[in-house]
């Protein structure tokens, strides 16, 4: 088992190691331009040269790189070109509003998901089950954006239940009203991840229930529901730890399109701005920390994965 | 593309139109199928006559008739503008179909091609390509685009299009590979190989055919994928240029008078994205059925 992790934690390091060259060089696919990009036309050669001194763009590319390397090893995200600080003071406050979006979307997704995808299989066939499969993976291919746009314009504006903004804006927001500005972006989040979540989870439910043991179960005169809740259940939920875990990419993604409509401090949200702005230390190392949380997520999916398989676990030892 | 029929050469000849016959027969009864493929068809007929039927040019503005409501004269309204929201979401089609219809014809081309070698080859070759493709999906392809596009500088739709592409061919190229591992072990192989076959011959004339059907529904997989991403980047703002009558531009041009109850600006475009992306759905949840049937 040990070995296993190991293994699995230097095929993480293997994968971020290959991100970061993917994000450095993509970055500098047009070389000694960034200064030009940034500063615009009309920047004279002392004002590119300034500029490239100032942030090591004079450097061989490879140095450059070994630099930035270093330098996220030991925590430093490099400096915002247009707001002149550490890249760190913009992106690690709004990490933290955007995993606290993330986790909120989350609690609401996964036990929703599952549990659509349980009665699916339950009713397998019949009316229910395709509503929620083809409305679930309908909604799904559905942008994010589309869903924000829309649930705003039915629950914020016209029945005016509840609030268009993802953060509450008078007085010290209580956990209620911060909960309840926080609703209708998990929503939108909810319709695009629901669909694929469920279907896994109705897959390997309907597999379950036409097993060995679950036949052996309801011999044993297990009612259907209990069998269900006994020996079903644990099974067929292993595979949607995994589909869970290789949604996270998905989550974040949406998360940039959700945020802005709904006016939300977060990572999106400055995302936006680098992009627009060129700011591209902020960029790089956005994109750095992004895939950090979805290599880490997917190492941790793995590893419950196999501890709470026991086939996997044996394989593992042997 | 290669198509399966230059192939059918073979014994399996009957065999296979016998299959083909029967894939189209459950297609024909798939019901949500044929709605996507009604919707998808509207639009298609759209993208191509869309700028015969608009009744005013997309980007003519109309100082007298600013956000206007839906009516006789303006079917879907008017923005703030003052141009009219039907002809724009008829002049979107276009755009939003090709370029979504040309990502996605790239990534299958490049990720088909990695995806046929590293299945044949195995080896190096493909254990390096499948370390960069996990590497590549540790980044969310919404910012993938949104940093390639940044880096190219890229306010046109055409880097977009190359963009989208590439970051979709590594998710191809994977599923081209699983399919090509299991045939590549099968008779006919080894026989192309013992008759001395090129190797591009085995791959594209031999293995491809076989392997056409994941690729298709990887394709149409992938094209709802690609119009989802291109709505988002140009809701965004990246990766258009400025004053497109992209349907994502339109909305993130227009959401914010919803809170004074201009809507149809918003809605009409959002709806076009919706059901575009829903029909697109429904065909590739028909064909993954039939396939794997």
């Amino acid at each position: 088992m040990k070995k296993y992790i190991l293994n699995r934690l230097g095929l993480s390091v293997v994968t971020m190691f290959i991100v970061a060259t993917i994000v450095f060089f993509l970055t500098h696919i047009l070389p000694g331009n960034v200064a030009r990009r940034y500063l615009g036309k009309s920047a004279t050669e002392d004002d590119l040269v300034r500029f490239n001194t100032k942030f090591g763009l004079d450097q061989p590319l490879f140095t450059q790189f070994y630099r930035w390397l270093r330098d996220l090893l030991t925590g430093d995200l490099g400096t915002s070109m247009a707001f002149n600080k550490p890249a760190s003071e913009l992106l690690l406050p709004a990490i933290g509003y955007s995993s606290r979006l993330a986790l909120m979307s989350f609690l609401i997704i996964v036990p929703l998901s599952i549990a659509g995808g349980i009665v699916a299989a339950m009713y397998r066939g019949k009316l229910v089950d395709r509503i929620l499969t083809v409305g679930g993976l309908s909604a799904a291919v559905i942008p994010e954006f589309v869903w924000a746009v829309t649930l705003i314009l039915v629950f914020g504006v016209t029945l005016e239940v509840l609030p268009v903004t993802a953060f509450p804006t008078r007085g010290d927001p209580t956990i209620f009203s911060q909960i309840e500005h926080l609703i209708l972006p998990s929503t939108a989040l909810l319709l695009v991840l629901f669909g694929y979540i469920a279907r896994i989870t109705r897959a390997s439910v309907i597999e379950a229930l036409e097993s060995d043991y679950m036949r052996t179960a309801v011999l044993k005169g297990l009612s259907r529901r209990r069998a269900v809740v006994t020996h079903v259940l644990r099974n067929a939920l292993l595979p949607s730890i995994a589909v869970i875990a290789s949604q996270v990419p998905y989550l974040v993604g949406g998360l940039v399109a959700v945020e802005i409509v709904f006016n939300y401090p977060g990572f999106g949200t400055i995302l936006r701005d680098a992009v627009g702005g060129r700011d591209y230390a902020v960029l790089q190392s956005g994109v750095m920390l992004t895939s950090l949380v979805i290599v880490l997520f997917q190492l941790a999916a793995d590893i419950l994965f196999a501890v709470l398989n026991p086939r996997i676990r044996s394989r593992i030892s042997e | 593309m290669n198509t399966s029929s230059s192939s059918v050469k073979s014994k399996s000849n009957a065999e296979r139109k016998a299959i083909r016959a029967e894939r189209l027969q459950l297609l024909r009864r798939n019901k949500a199928f044929l709605v996507g493929a009604f919707i998808l068809s509207f639009w298609l007929l759209i993208a191509v006559f869309g700028s015969m039927l608009a009744p005013y040019p997309y980007d003519a503005m109309d100082f007298m008739a600013v956000s206007k409501k839906p009516s006789g004269t303006y079917w879907f309204g008017t923005n703030k503008l003052g141009q009219d929201v039907f002809s724009r979401v008829l002049a979107g089609t276009q755009l939003i179909v090709w370029m979504s219809f040309l990502a996605t014809a790239l990534g299958t081309i490049v990720g088909g091609t990695l995806g046929l070698a590293a299945g044949y080859f195995k080896g190096w070759f493909d254990i390096v390509l499948m370390r960069l493709l996990e590497a590549i999906s540790a980044i969310p392809v919404l910012i993938v685009a949104l940093l390639a596009i940044a880096a190219l500088d890229g306010q046109s739709s055409g880097i977009t299009v190359g963009v989208i592409g590439f970051v979709f061919a590594p998710n191809i190229a994977r599923t081209v590979r699983a399919a090509v591992l299991s045939e590549a072990e099968l008779e006919y192989v080894a026989a192309a190989r013992l008759r001395a076959e090129r190797t591009p011959h085995i791959l594209f004339k031999e293995i491809l055919p076989n392997v056409l059907p994941p690729i298709i529904v990887e394709f149409t997989v992938r094209l709802g994928y690609a119009i989802f991403a291109i709505a988002t980047l140009s809701f965004l703002g990246a990766g258009v240029e400025a004053g497109s009558p992209n349907w994502g531009s339109q909305i993130s041009e227009n959401w914010a008078y919803i809170f004074s109850n201009i809507w149809w600006p918003t809605l009409f475009p959002a709806v076009a994205i919706a059901s575009l992306a829903v029909s697109v759905n429904l065909i590739s949840d028909g064909l993954l059925e039939v396939f794997e049937v």
